[in-house]
């Protein structure tokens, strides 16, 4: 029954194209463009997902179009500690997503536009998609001097980036999806993705930063919607397709069946934080109570993003150690993750005996754990 | 089975080796006896080639395939493995995830090509791999045969098409070669089999519920037994009564299998801080003393006070209230508010009245306090309120929210039930907990019954220094307050 009901659904997503060139029936090319009408990044992630699964590519690509609300999105095998300012974020509350293709961090905006080319994995081909974006722009502002670099960047002025790839290739179909900096908040883009954190070492996939400009720095009358249009244009037109572009809902479990499911999974903590690949934080930090300074020394290995083995250097008696080490057992296990481990040290307050001098010591221990994170 | 034991006594090292065989070969041990000499004959044995010897020893044994890994097009030679998804040992389906590659910003998914059992991975984590080069050995079923990429089944009276990877409409098929051959055997299409396996794939399963449907009988496991209803064989019987036994399947037994398994998982983060919390209050002897609240005037005061907090931005809840009468009943039984030492020597009476409020978060349990409510207005109680749920919800409570409390508050009514048995946080010594709100019909002064907005109230309180006489004292000021609300304004600081 599921079976035939997500074929039956692919069929109406052809369906809702009026034009019947552009259907399942077509031999060459029924090639499709689709529009997110969601800015949710994992709604938008996740149906990067479902077409991957669900729709077969041998007698069509598919272009999807995407724009999130503010949001963090790092490669599948990297760091988020590494790559991002995690302590920004969950103050701006901007989302923090895990996609499922390789490569680099980028900071999604309503002022950056998505583009994922779907084809079969032998169709795979990632400059031929540049090109076209390149040939879609100079098509829109012929004097715009923008250029295809073999690292799959597209650079304006020769010098600033406009444009970051990652590619997916599964069994049968892959995608390739890049960015394109429209109007990006640029302030919000250098903060977030600076990384406060010290003593950070692991074979996560590094970020190459770059400098960044907008165009609509260049050229004020290039707009996202003016981009998108013109990029749908050149597509239609090498795929000998209408310049009809369908729109999509990707809450809806009628039109893409099981769309919700990849939703959760790509916000859950074990995803988003646990995939990062194992790694280890050696710092150190100085604490002011008082009139003393006191040197703190942390090494930790984390895997999957868990605590696995924590050491924690005190001066010697400033806090009883027997609680320094139960403090230390309970991290052993549970997430690197500011939320779970003041729970955890304040717990552990409970038992002991009420002595403001020991609380105020002990939060400060804590605050200043909770900054690693 | 004389060979199989004089081979393990001399070649020790090769044990895995002689399980294998032994659990294939138990029933045919005789015929490949002379191979066995030959195989654990010390001069042959080279470890490094064990595949090899797999391989030409015997034929009714699993055979090891090299999996290489497969192009991945734009003229890419190498890639890094990132992550496995398998490990030695383990069983494959094909097409399932065996691990993730990467390559310039490109990740990759190599999905598995055989039915089998994981014998060796070729890389480490973080390791270069090359195309064209093994990347894991698979020790394929001998009973199923290698898969190769198009699977060929004998000419079956179907046709072709139907039985290898079927295309319908844009959906491939997805079935193991052993389903396949069971679906040949029946003449079914596989096309019109729902799958309820991982990516819709048809499992054994599916076929025989298929079947089952087909002949209206439930068919047992082994699709080869033969299904005959057990016939009265006695000859005194009529013949009417003869046919209608016929003519009724009995159904056949079949044992129920369920596959569900036990999942056991360490004990971390929230977990562990409740169990460290609840362990320790296990040492607090609790009795409990309960009560319910007529709250008709205080829903009333609410709704008139809603809209003016929300003016000022404020979400107005019954906690406030709660909060607030608590505080002003602290005032009166001070003990309530204090907290036992270790050794039981010194009681201690705190000064502020940090009123804890129970929060359900999607990681667990989690208790801020409202600190110094005796100072603190209804308003500003609501207030605070508001801004420890947000920082509760979003994970973003800090160390100063989280310590300090002398008193706490549960409303679990808001999820529902009525009476409970709250347990005493530590270093506390009471705990008060509020069922929902329900309109039950009440008695008036008058003997008329009215509607009533009542709720139930559950203290708990440490009996080491805290009397029942006091709780009880303690819960009926409280319960006043909030029964005739304008009785709190005399009292109001």
């Amino acid at each position: 029954m599921v079976l035939q009901s997500s074929l039956k659904n692919c069929l109406q997503l052809s369906c809702i194209l009026r034009t019947p060139k552009a259907g399942f029936r077509s031999t060459t090319s029924g090639s499709l463009i689709i529009q997110s009408i969601s800015n949710d990044v994992y709604q938008n992630l996740a149906v990067e997902d479902w077409i991957h699964d669900h729709v077969n590519l041998e007698n069509r690509q598919v272009l999807f179009l995407w724009r999130n609300s503010p949001a963090v999105v790092i490669g599948r095998h990297q760091n988020p500690w590494q790559e991002c300012n995690l302590r920004l974020l969950r103050q701006k509350s901007i989302k923090l997503a895990r996609r499922r293709s390789g490569g680099g961090t980028v900071y999604h905006d309503l002022g950056n536009i998505n583009l994922t080319f779907f084809t079969t994995r032998k169709k795979y081909e990632r400059m031929e998609n540049l090109k076209l974006v390149v040939k879609a722009l100079k098509a829109l502002r012929p004097q715009l001097d923008v250029h295809v670099t073999d690292r799959y960047d597209i650079l304006l002025d020769g010098q600033y980036k406009i444009s970051g790839t990652a590619a997916k290739l599964g069994r049968t179909t892959a995608y390739h999806h890049c960015t394109l900096l429209c109007n990006a908040d640029k302030f919000v883009l250098s903060s977030v993705l600076k990384s406060p954190y010290k003593g950070l070492k692991s074979n996560a996939t590094p970020s190459v930063p770059a400098s960044v400009k907008n165009l609509f720095e260049e050229d004020p009358s290039l707009t996202c919607e003016v981009l998108l249009d013109a990029i749908a244009e050149e597509y239609a037109t090498q795929h000998h397709i209408d310049h009809h572009i369908t729109l999509i809902n990707p809450a809806d479990e009628t039109v893409l069946p099981g769309i919700n499911n990849k939703t959760k999974e790509l916000q859950t903590w074990e995803w988003v934080y646990g995939k990062t690949p194992k790694f280890s934080i050696s710092t150190c930090f100085n604490m002011v109570y008082k009139d003393s300074v006191l040197d703190v020394k942390v090494d930790m290995d984390v895997k999957h993003g868990r605590i696995e083995v924590c050491n924690i250097d005190l001066p010697e008696q400033w806090l009883p150690p027997a609680l320094c080490s139960e403090l230390v057992k309970s991290l052993v296990g549970s997430k690197f993750c500011p939320n779970e481990t003041t729970m955890l040290a304040t717990t552990l307050l409970r038992v002991c005996p009420q002595d403001d001098e020991l609380h105020n010591r002990w939060s400060l221990l804590c605050e200043n754990m909770v900054m690693l994170m | 089975m004389a060979a199989v034991t004089a081979a393990r006594s001399s070649c020790r090292a090769a044990g895995r080796l002689v399980c294998i065989h032994r659990v294939r070969s138990c029933s045919s041990i005789r015929f490949i006896k002379s191979k066995y000499v030959c195989v654990f004959d010390k001069s042959a044995l080279k470890f490094s080639h064990q595949q090899r010897l797999f391989r030409t020893s015997a034929v009714s044994c699993g055979q090891i395939v090299q999996f290489k890994l497969s192009d991945i097009g734009e003229g890419i030679t190498e890639v890094t493995v990132k992550e496995w998804y398998i490990k030695e040992g383990d069983s494959v389906s094909q097409f399932d995830s065996i691990c993730e590659v990467q390559s310039d910003k490109a990740s990759v998914t190599i999905t598995s090509r055989y039915d089998g059992v994981i014998r060796k991975l070729h890389y480490n984590l973080d390791e270069i791999a090359y195309v064209g080069k093994p990347l894991v050995d698979i020790e394929i079923d001998a009973s199923k045969g290698v898969a190769p990429e198009e699977d060929v089944v004998e000419t079956p009276p179907m046709s072709h098409e139907e039985h290898t990877h079927q295309e319908i409409k844009g959906h491939k098929t997805l079935a193991t070669p052993a389903v396949r051959r069971l679906a040949m055997e029946n003449n079914i299409k596989l096309s019109e089999v729902v799958g309820t396996g991982k990516d819709n794939r048809i499992l054994k399963e599916d076929i025989l519920n298929y079947l089952a449907k087909q002949t209206g009988a439930i068919l047992p496991p082994s699709p080869k037994a033969e299904i005959i209803p057990p016939l009265p064989k006695s000859e005194t019987l009529p013949a009417a009564p003869k046919d209608k036994a016929r003519k009724i399947p009995v159904p056949v037994s079949r044992p129920i299998v369920f596959s569900g398994k036990d999942k056991t998982e360490p004990v971390t983060g929230f977990q562990k801080a409740m169990v460290k919390t609840m362990s320790a209050a296990l040492k607090i002897p609790h009795f409990g003393y309960c009560d319910e609240i007529d709250l008709t005037q205080l829903v009333q005061l609410r709704e008139e006070l809603k809209p003016l907090a929300q003016i000022r931005g404020v979400k107005l809840s019954f906690m406030p209230f709660f909060i607030k009468a608590a505080s002003l009943g602290l005032l009166q039984y001070p003990i309530l508010n204090a907290s036992l030492d270790e050794s039981c020597q010194n009681v201690t009476y705190k000064a502020s009245h940090n009123i804890g409020v129970a929060m359900d978060t999607e990681q667990g349990l989690i208790v801020p306090n409202v600190k110094n409510v005796q100072v603190l207005s209804v308003f500003e109680i609501a207030s605070e309120l508001n801004r420890l749920q947000s920082l509760g919800s979003a994970g973003q409570l800090g160390t100063n929210d989280l310590t300090g409390g002398t008193f706490t508050l549960s409303n679990i009514g808001t999820i529902g039930g009525t009476y409970t048995k709250p347990v005493i946080l530590p270093p506390e010594v009471a705990i008060g907990a509020l069922g929902k709100i329900q309109v039950l019909p009440r008695f008036n002064g008058k003997g008329e019954v009215f509607k009533a907005q009542i709720m139930n109230v559950s203290w708990s309180a440490d009996h080491r220094i805290i009397d029942g006489a006091t709780m009880a004292r303690f819960s009926n000021l409280w319960k006043s307050y909030l029964e005739n609300p304008a009785s709190m304004l005399l009292d109001l600081k």
